[in-house]
């Protein structure tokens, strides 16, 4: 188990992240690459709500396009950096986060959910309605100013994809250690205690409530500097990311990955972007196809790629007589 | 915003008479397929996000039967009976499954359901939208309200809306399925162990809710053309009129649904780019301040 787990994996991903544009030349690859980090924080934000707290929130999109647009119009209208310009659309996010986690955490279940997708929706109609700040539907094309950004010694040049690569890699990955840390202290185990037994956690003497609206707001500002770089690597902000519809696509990279581990949602991440890439090359019906998978593995594989790989590779050092300390509760 | 052209239309009462009928037919729409899901939901504690395909096949075989057989009556016995055989088939292949599963699964199931019933949608009737026109009967002269004219088809949609909402109530309140059907949702358990074939109840409900919308679909078919994606924009909107009047209550499906309706018709004069953000303002503060809704039971 201390092996698979073991932060070696996690190096030799990182390795690998920062060497194979230099090997490569491919730059679907290079673009692939940097869609499947940027959705990868997506799912990764959300998987904190739902795999590690419990809390079904519909309405995640709302802070992937706060984050979005925050950025984008940031950029384009006052000239800031685009670090800064980030922070803003995450400082946005949480803000409304804040809000929105206030009226959710008061329901339960389907109502949470519910609302929180309710809400997500007024951002939507406010994306939409608001023309002249936002674009409305078509949204805000017509490209977004990228000054170069000075970190770390290094001037990262957006218009370089290979450079907003790096910078990708380097955002997303501080971001994923930053979720780590706050997933394993004694903050994240309170959020799976919630997730076990909320009433239980309640009695003990935590302030339930509080918990779900800090890991609301978390979540929310990862989804955010999630939107912000889509808006850089897209040049441009788009309504339909506030769209419910879109808020679906960090659940199913849950749900393919498995929601019960942290790199779940990253795996997820990768096999949805190349399914839609697959897909999308061969025929007009990828709705249809998603659609079939997601009812497929709901109806008999619940669990996910990689708590179905970490199980596996448990019972086979049962079976070579080793202990094993299940990480991973047995499906049901 | 418009808020002159609202006032206007409360001043007289042939200005009054118009919307308020376009109010009460779009309620009495979304009020089909809204009791539907309520019943779903109320029985099956499934939140179907399908529910929606469903009404957009009702509208879609609606169109291939009239242009195929040019009767209209024909398509009001074959599109709901379409749209209740895909429920049952849905219901007993795949909704079975997730009747004890959490929250995020029964999701994730329907939501897929919804995405393939889509895409079929798509698949046999292609992408561009289709129309029928008003059947020949319904296009005599208009009836007039108060001196204002209303279109013999919005009254006749009324009138259905109402037979059926009334049917529907005296048949849960008042006959031995209706009270099998209310039974298993407050106990399950209990009825299977006295014999009753829970199974069966449940297949009969969702089946039930599926002819409802594609009833409803029948009817607005000529309100509306037909076009991919309609399940989608249906569903958030029967969601919000379930939660507004309470799960598995009629009555407030009913209430909600003229609520809705209201909001939409008269907000879309005073607010034209904002009516929709009147009815999400409204689940919103029922969700804040009664989340079970006008006629539910309270939680907790």
């Amino acid at each position: 188990m201390k092996f698979i787990q073991s932060r070696f994996w996690w190096i030799i991903l990182i390795v690998f992240l920062l060497i194979f544009p230099l090997v490569s030349s491919s730059l679907s690859f290079l673009n692939n690459a940097t869609e499947i980090l940027i959705d990868a924080l997506f799912g990764v934000s959300l998987n904190l709500l739902i795999g590690y707290t419990g809390l079904l929130s519909l309405g995640h999109c709302a802070f992937f396009a706060l984050g979005s647009y925050g950025t984008g119009i940031l950029l384009r209208e006052a000239s800031i950096s685009i670090p800064l310009a980030l922070i803003g659309g995450a400082f946005l996010a949480a803000v409304v986060a804040l809000a929105m986690g206030y009226l959710c955490t008061r329901l339960t279940k389907f109502y949470f959910a519910f609302l929180t997708l309710a809400l997500s929706q007024i951002v939507y109609i406010v994306v939409v309605k608001w023309v002249s700040l936002t674009g409305g539907e078509q949204g805000l094309i017509g490209g977004i100013p990228h000054p170069p950004i000075r970190l770390l010694g290094f001037a990262f040049d957006i218009s370089s994809r290979l450079h907003f690569y790096y910078f990708t890699v380097l955002l997303v990955c501080g971001s994923f250690i930053l979720c780590k840390m706050i997933v394993d202290s004694p903050f994240g185990w309170l959020l799976r205690c919630m997730r076990e037994n909320q009433a239980r956690t309640q009695f003990v003497g935590v302030n339930v409530r509080r918990y779900q609206l800090g890991v609301f707001v978390i979540a929310g500002v990862f989804a955010a500097i999630s939107g912000g770089l889509t808006a850089l690597n897209l040049n441009g902000c788009y309504a339909d990311h506030a769209q419910w519809l879109k808020g679906a696509d960090p659940i199913f990279m849950i749900l393919i990955g498995g929601m019960k581990t942290f790199a779940g949602p990253m795996v997820g991440a990768a096999a949805l972007v190349c399914l839609n890439t697959f897909i999308g090359a061969y025929t007009r019906y990828s709705a249809l196809i998603l659609g079939a998978i997601l009812i497929f593995l709901v109806a008999f594989a619940r669990m996910g790629i990689v708590d179905f790989i970490l199980l596996q590779w448990e019972s086979l050092r049962r079976f070579a007589g080793k202990k094993v300390v299940p990480s991973v509760p047995p499906p049901g | 915003m418009n808020i002159s052209a609202l006032f206007d239309c409360f001043t007289s009462f042939s200005g009054l008479a118009p919307q308020l009928t376009t109010s009460i037919v779009i309620a009495m729409i979304l009020f089909l397929v809204a009791s539907g899901l309520s019943l779903i939901f109320g029985v099956l504690n499934i939140a179907n996000f399908a529910h929606g395909s469903v009404y957009a096949i009702g509208i879609y075989m609606t169109y291939t039967v009239v242009s195929a057989t040019g009767s209209f009556l024909l398509a009001l016995i074959v599109a709901p009976l379409c749209a209740g055989l895909v429920g049952f088939a849905s219901e007993r292949l795949l909704i079975r499954r997730i009747y004890e599963a959490p929250h995020l699964y029964q999701f994730l199931l329907t939501f897929g359901l919804l995405l393939v019933l889509d895409d079929l949608v798509r698949l046999i009737w292609g992408f561009s939208s289709k129309s029928i026109a008003t059947p020949l009967i319904f296009q005599g002269p208009p009836l007039f309200l108060f001196g204002s004219p209303i279109p013999r088809y919005y009254v006749f949609i009324i009138a259905v809306g109402a037979l059926v909402g009334l049917g529907l109530w005296l048949s849960l309140s008042k006959t031995k399925m209706g009270k099998l059907i209310n039974a298993a949702a407050s106990d399950p358990e209990m009825i299977e162990a006295l014999g009753i074939n829970v199974r069966l109840v449940y297949s009969l409900v969702f089946t039930m809710g599926a002819v409802l919308a594609g009833l409803a679909g029948f009817l607005a078919s000529p309100l509306r053309s037909a076009t991919p994606g309609m399940g989608f924009s249906i569903i958030i909107e029967s969601f919000i009129i379930m939660v507004i009047g309470g799960v598995g209550s009629i009555g407030g499906a009913l209430i909600a649904s003229l609520m809705v309706g209201l909001l939409r018709s008269f907000g879309t004069i005073g607010f034209p780019d904002f009516e929709l953000g009147f009815v999400f303002f409204l689940v919103i503060a029922v969700l804040v301040i009664r989340p079970w809704g006008i006629f539910g039971i309270p939680l907790e």
